[in-house]
């Protein structure tokens, strides 16, 4: 049933090019940890053995938003966090998708309080509530799977990198490079 | 001879024009007094050598809201000597906002005294950097006043755009 008895059957196999980016695509999504507090804890959990987030390509965990497809904002936004979350946010380069983990993330929480984000939707365009104070990791697991769910759905043609403005980005070609 | 007797009878000796307020509540000394000799008061009881008040372990503040002296700023020393605790009060009108800091006492207040203004807005003259504790430095309330809502003012932190 594997592929690799497939291949030895046949030696090659038809897809379609969006198919082969898209599986590529959801088996590598890399988290930006953003945790703030408790949420924090069990998302460190999702990386032990036990759960193990590397089942799903997601265990490289990385601690600079240029290199992540997915900010994970784990624990309590208050006004003060908000703009650095949001500059960490800009940081990571397009197509990117971010999950809401737990109730202070996601609409407050407990926190019904002057100094706390009332759910960051206020200012992060959010893919993923994930209910929980705080979350299983078995919970957040199955948010990177709809996450992955969502990214498989989506051709590798809708990824292009639309300013605000409508205008498209005219990047400067590999060869210029060079020529500098 | 049993500090709670102690320390009245050594302040009352040392300060005869000040009038002191001394309660004893649960086993908890507070001693209350006028807001312009918190300094002399406090200085006193850590140099004194019996008692030796070494440790400022909390300033904050109490809001009455409607009564004529609005706030009370409490401090919580402790003398690591006797292992004894004592509070003290002095009362603050909103009408003249301020009281002396006690950093030049003990700098461990500091901090403690940034954040009771942060929160009540209670200022304290001679301190070295009273800058808000918490909330944004632009921000213009004081959230512990009993007038401020619990969800805040909308609008008067900025977030990020969208």
């Amino acid at each position: 049933m594997g592929l690799e008895a497939y291949l030895k059957d046949t030696g090659f196999i038809t897809t379609q090019v969006n198919a082969i980016i898209a599986w590529a695509r959801k088996s590598s999504v890399w988290p930006m940890p953003m945790g703030i507090s408790c949420c924090a804890i069990e998302m460190m959990a999702v990386g032990d053995p036990k759960y193990d987030i590397a089942r799903f390509g997601s265990e490289v965990m990385r601690f600079t938003p240029r290199q992540c497809d997915l900010m994970i904002v784990a624990g309590t936004v208050t006004y003060k966090m908000a703009p650095v979350v949001r500059k960490i946010y800009d940081q990571m380069p397009d197509p990117k998708w971010v999950i809401a983990m737990g109730a202070c993330t996601s609409s407050g929480g407990m926190y019904r309080s002057y100094s706390v984000v009332q759910g960051i939707d206020q200012f992060l365009p959010v893919d993923i509530y994930l209910a929980g104070c705080p979350p299983r990791p078995d919970n957040l697991l199955h948010a990177l799977m709809m996450i992955q769910d969502k990214i498989g759905k989506t051709k590798a043609s809708q990824f292009h990198n639309i300013p605000s403005d409508g205008k498209s980005i005219s990047l400067p070609e590999l060869n210029v490079i060079q020529k500098n | 001879m049993d500090l709670k007797e102690l320390i009245p009878q050594k302040l009352k000796a040392n300060f005869p024009s000040v009038d002191f307020e001394i309660s004893d509540y649960k086993g908890e000394l507070t001693i209350k007094f006028d807001k312009k000799n918190v300094v002399e008061i406090c200085r006193f009881l850590k140099n004194d050598s019996e008692l030796q008040f070494l440790l400022c372990s909390d300033v904050t503040a109490v809001d009455w809201a409607t009564r004529k002296n609005r706030f009370t700023v409490v401090y919580n020393i402790f003398s690591l000597k006797q292992n004894f605790r004592l509070r003290l009060k002095a009362d603050v009108d909103e009408s003249e906002c301020s009281i002396d800091s006690v950093t030049s006492v003990w700098r461990a207040s500091n901090f403690q005294e940034r954040e009771t203004y942060d929160m009540y807005g209670i200022k304290f003259n001679n301190h070295p950097d009273l800058r808000r504790m918490y909330m944004p430095e632009e921000f213009e309330y004081h959230p512990l006043r009993k007038e401020f809502p619990l969800m805040g003012i909308p609008g008067s932190i900025p977030l990020p755009k969208k």
